[in-house]
């Protein structure tokens, strides 16, 4: 086996040296009952790599890739160009195939550049400090809500209907455990008034923004809201490229902001592995789940990053940590730092701007289409259309035709004639023509 | 020696650069992607344009790769070199699983397309339940947590799910005193209390201790096996039947999976559910820190209630399951651990290394791997102490006591094995034994390598005896930095870079 360098002569010798008859001699504590033979498994033999590659392939070949035609899934995951020297980078062996940075004099590469994923996550969100990641957008926005039940030692969370139904999910399968949830009722394209809902027993109010229809939800008033009833604003973004064009939330108020970083640098690999952002105000950073790089000095004096408040986490407090997290996302947390490192300020606000003009372009072009219609007044990259018939029809019946339309509602749990689209830098004029000309046709 | 003996003018070492933070070297006017120039009206922005810039620094392509490529040379990898941290196991990373997670098929496909179009990602996905059920023999599994501690929370939510399920609510986990840390952050997230089990002085489950804490109010018993002090557990048949007994369930922590795996089947065990890290056993890359994953596997009794989503063959075609309204018959999902469908990109991975294997390639890793910890264990014990009889399973532990009245530490000695050329091994890890050593040299090493690394440990501790510790005080001394301030970087936390008070630099 390829993989497995000791021949039967090292194992003899092995064995020898350690005084063991044979292998079973080794495994002798293992009761006799558990004991399996080789054959126990059904289970084929060890093949070469092209069989491998060929199995696998197989599998591959019977996906739809974005890449193949016209694509405008969202809806929490967007199709981005990612520059060749990101996944060049993040396969240097060094970067790949290291551990968590525990040993910090032979670790300062990953976490030199876990201090720039934090400092750039800390500034694309607009606020005072960020993690080093969590696994994504979904169990990051878990980890706040439990962190403002503990900041605030108030048990109810209100989420606003146009949180992504797999976030409301993943926060009520962890947070009802702590508290109670309240979710606000989803209202497609429009704003729900969340203040009534907000009171002193609230620890805090989730808004996603653009919410998962794509409308851009102004913070600012539900911030001070919260705030005057003592609870937090976590504001939650799917798509961090927003930010480039869209004011940030720590400036609309935010106290903790959690997103999906996927866009910069991660492909859609069928959801996941991505990267979630966690960010917020100074005062809370010890409340923070997640490991932390952070700067200091070594002991002839030069600069260097360790993992530090590590009192926080399982491996020194176990039942009292602020999470249970130990691995958590850092190779896609180098590829966002490396994409974003490529586009800096000028590169990322052009990225922005060309995702909402491509976005606004075909908007424009489908609601012209006779009994479409646009239904988010405002948004980044993605909006809702509501179609004169079943929208998951139509998004099948135009994948036939090699164009992927977006995303169904109903997928999501919501209304069925409503389609959730997006639109990014790597669509083309051609792309936005076919899927006009295409829909009209179908309807 | 120290690096001030022979100063260079740049400051770097021959192959050793230094290098500053690209905020420190990016400046206004570079970029390192070229796109055209767009101007976008306010007409869809709801008067929220962002009016301030963000402050990201503006670097050239070159300049970007150059940063990395040296920045990654800071970093020890298994690459590069025998990495014995035990309990993590760091085992060779194959790159066909590189390659194929990266066949378009699967990189680009997007988690929400039609399932008409992902049915080969879904495919994948049931024949990765088939290799997990298959070698643990346990029925069922959900694959969804993104790692170890994920898979814990999942599993420690099912097992919540069927006890409400009996209409019964029981509000404390076991959990022996020598496991990981996750363990009991994992049940204290999922709302229980925790209750510590002791150990017995060969490093096992104190039967006596489990039998006296076990009652109506434990949900359930959580046991790593092989053990934290890289044992295999001898009692673990008696142990599942007085669990099961008091109407708790058996998690295990399959952390160590990889010491049995293609030997021993969990199921036979009685383990209702137990995760496994595919970037442990199955060894998807570790990445400086994750992405993992940690599916779990489901006894019958625990089935029913595994997450969301769940996969459901129906005329031919995969389906996945959603949401709870459509979950079939006899199904009660207890909730959804994230979005969209698991680590995907991780499953790929762990396939190719399942089918390069294949089952007989499994169980000789495994073998290869326990013998490697008892070659290692059996060459150093007369110079280590090593705190329980063996024979070991994949980890070779020692403690501390052969290092009393030398004034070296086990830190001391972990740290000089960097300037050896070596990643230290786990230390002070399980808690349960003083100054613990844990050496986990996995199947992945030649029997040459694992000669050298004996012979340079072995030579090591003969110095400590010798009095010969000047170079363990202080250690490493040749790595890119010596021991650096962690109080400091604890008491006075800088977690960003900030840009330097430019009146203050003036002065």
């Amino acid at each position: 086996m390829r993989y497995l360098p000791l021949t039967a002569d090292d194992r003899s010798a092995m064995l020898a040296k350690i005084g063991a008859a044979d292998m079973d001699a080794l495994f002798r504590d293992v009761p006799k009952e558990a004991e399996a033979p080789l054959g126990a498994f059904d289970l084929p033999t060890a093949k070469g790599e092209i069989e491998v590659e060929r199995i696998l392939a197989k599998f591959a070949a019977q996906n739809v890739a974005a890449g193949n035609g016209p694509f405008f899934c969202g809806a929490g995951a967007y199709k981005h160009h990612i520059p060749a020297t990101v996944d060049h980078l993040i396969q240097r062996s060094e970067f790949l195939t290291s551990y968590t940075p525990y040993q910090p004099e032979i670790s300062q590469g990953t976490l030199q550049a876990l201090f720039e994923f934090q400092t750039q996550v800390a500034a694309l969100t607009g606020m005072d400090v960020a993690n080093a990641s969590l696994y994504d957008g979904s169990t990051a926005t878990a980890e706040a809500v439990l962190m403002a039940m503990r900041v605030t030692k108030r048990g109810k969370a209100i989420l606003s209907g146009g949180l992504h139904k797999h976030y409301v999910e993943t926060v009520e399968t962890v947070a009802n455990l702590h508290g109670v949830i309240k979710r606000a009722m989803a209202s497609p394209g429009r704003a729900e008034d969340l203040l009534p809902l907000i009171d002193t027993d609230t620890a805090c109010v989730v808004v996603q923004s653009p919410d998962v229809f794509g409308l851009l939800r102004d913070l600012k008033p539900i911030a001070d809201a919260a705030h005057a009833k003592g609870a937090l604003l976590i504001a939650v973004v799917t798509e961090v490229v927003s930010l480039g064009l869209i004011a940030s939330p720590g400036e609309q108020g935010a106290d903790i902001v959690v997103a999906e970083g996927q866009s910069l640098g991660n492909g859609l690999n069928y959801g996941g592995p991505y990267v979630g952002l966690f960010a917020v105000r100074e005062k809370f950073i010890r409340q923070m789940p997640g490991r932390l790089a952070g700067q200091t000095v070594d002991a002839d004096g030069r600069r260097g990053f360790v993992l530090t408040l590590s009192t926080r986490e399982q491996h020194i407090r176990r039942d009292k940590a602020t999470s249970n997290i130990c691995t958590n996302s850092g190779l896609c947390a180098l590829a966002f730092t490396i994409h974003l490192s490529l586009l800096g300020e000028d590169g990322f606000t052009k990225l922005a701007a060309i995702n909402h003009s491509r976005a606004v372009e075909l908007a424009d072009k489908l609601n012209a289409i006779p009994g479409v219609e646009l239904i988010t007044p405002s948004f980044f990259n993605e909006f809702t259309l509501k179609l004169p018939r079943n929208a998951a029809e139509v998004v099948e019946t135009l994948a036939a035709k090699g164009i992927l339309a977006g995303v169904p509602a109903s997928r999501l749990g919501y209304a069925d004639n409503l389609l959730i689209v997006a639109a990014t830098e790597t669509n083309t004029d051609e792309d936005v023509a076919a899927f006009a000309t295409a829909l009209e046709e179908v309807l | 020696m120290t690096t001030n003996e022979l100063p260079t003018i740049s400051g770097d070492r021959g192959l050793d650069h230094e290098e500053p933070l690209i905020f420190e070297i990016g400046r206004d006017g570079k970029c390192g992607v070229d796109f055209p120039d767009v101007t976008v009206g306010d007409t869809h922005l709801g008067g929220l344009r962002r009016k301030g810039k963000i402050g990201l620094p503006g670097l050239s392509e070159p300049e970007v790769v150059r940063l990395y490529v040296r920045l990654s040379r800071m970093n020890y990898a298994i690459d590069a070199g025998l990495y014995p941290l035990g309990s993590c196991t760091m085992k060779h990373n194959p790159r066909l699983g590189e390659k194929l997670a990266r066949l378009p098929g699967f990189a680009d496909l997007h988690p929400l397309a039609p399932m008409s179009a992902a049915q080969g990602a879904l495919a994948l996905m049931r024949e990765l339940a088939h290799w997990l059920t298959t070698l643990t023999g346990m029925p069922a599994v959900a694959l969804t947590p993104k790692a170890g501690a994920h898979g814990e929370l999942c599993g420690i939510l099912t097992i919540r799910a069927a006890i409400e399920a009996r209409g019964e609510k029981r509000t404390r986990v076991l959990i022996p005193e020598s496991a990981h840390g996750t363990n009991p952050a994992s049940a204290s997230f999922a709302g229980f209390t925790v209750d510590e089990i002791k150990a017995t002085p060969e490093g096992r489950v104190d039967l006596d201790s489990l039998r006296s804490k076990l009652d109506t109010d434990v949900a359930a018993f959580m046991l790593t096996n092989p053990n934290t002090c890289g044992l295999f557990e001898r009692d673990i048949c008696e142990i599942a039947r007085l669990v099961h007994a008091a109407g708790a369930y058996f998690y295990c922590d399959g952390a160590n999976f990889n010491a049995i795996a293609g030997r021993v089947k969990p199921g036979d065990l009685g383990v209702d559910a137990m995760h496994i890290n595919l970037h442990k056993t199955f060894s998807t890359p570790h990445g400086g820190g994750g992405p993992g994953a940690g599916p779990v596997v489901l006894s019958e009794r625990l089935a029913p209630f595994a997450p969301l989503p769940l996969l459901v063959l129906e005329n031919g075609a995969i389906r996945l399951i959603e949401d709870k309204s459509d979950a079939p018959q006899g199904s009660k999902p207890f909730g959804r651990m994230a979005a969209f469908h698991g680590q995907t990109g991780m499953f790929v991975r762990a396939l190719a290394y399942m089918l390069s294997h294949g089952g007989d390639g499994i169980r000789q890793a495994s073998e290869d791997a326990v013998l490697s910890a008892n070659y290692v264990l059996a060459s150093l014990k007369d110079v280590m102490s090593a705190p329980f009889e063996g024979p070991c399973m994949h980890e070779a532990l020692f403690d501390d006591t052969w290092l009393h009245d030398t004034g070296v530490t086990t830190l001391d000695f972990a740290k000089v094995m960097i300037d050896e050329g070596y990643h230290p091994m786990t230390m002070y890890f399980p808690l349960v034994v003083h100054g613990a050593m844990l050496i986990e040299p996995t199947e992945s090493e030649s029997k040459e390598s694992l000669d050298r690394f004996i012979h340079v440990l072995h030579t090591m501790a003969e110095e400590v005896k010798a009095g010969k510790t000047a170079r363990f005080d202080g250690a490493p001394h040749l790595a890119p930095r010596r021991r650096l301030d962690e109080t400091t970087a604890s008491r006075k936390p800088v977690l960003k870079w900030k840009a330097p008070d430019l009146k203050q630099a003036a002065e």
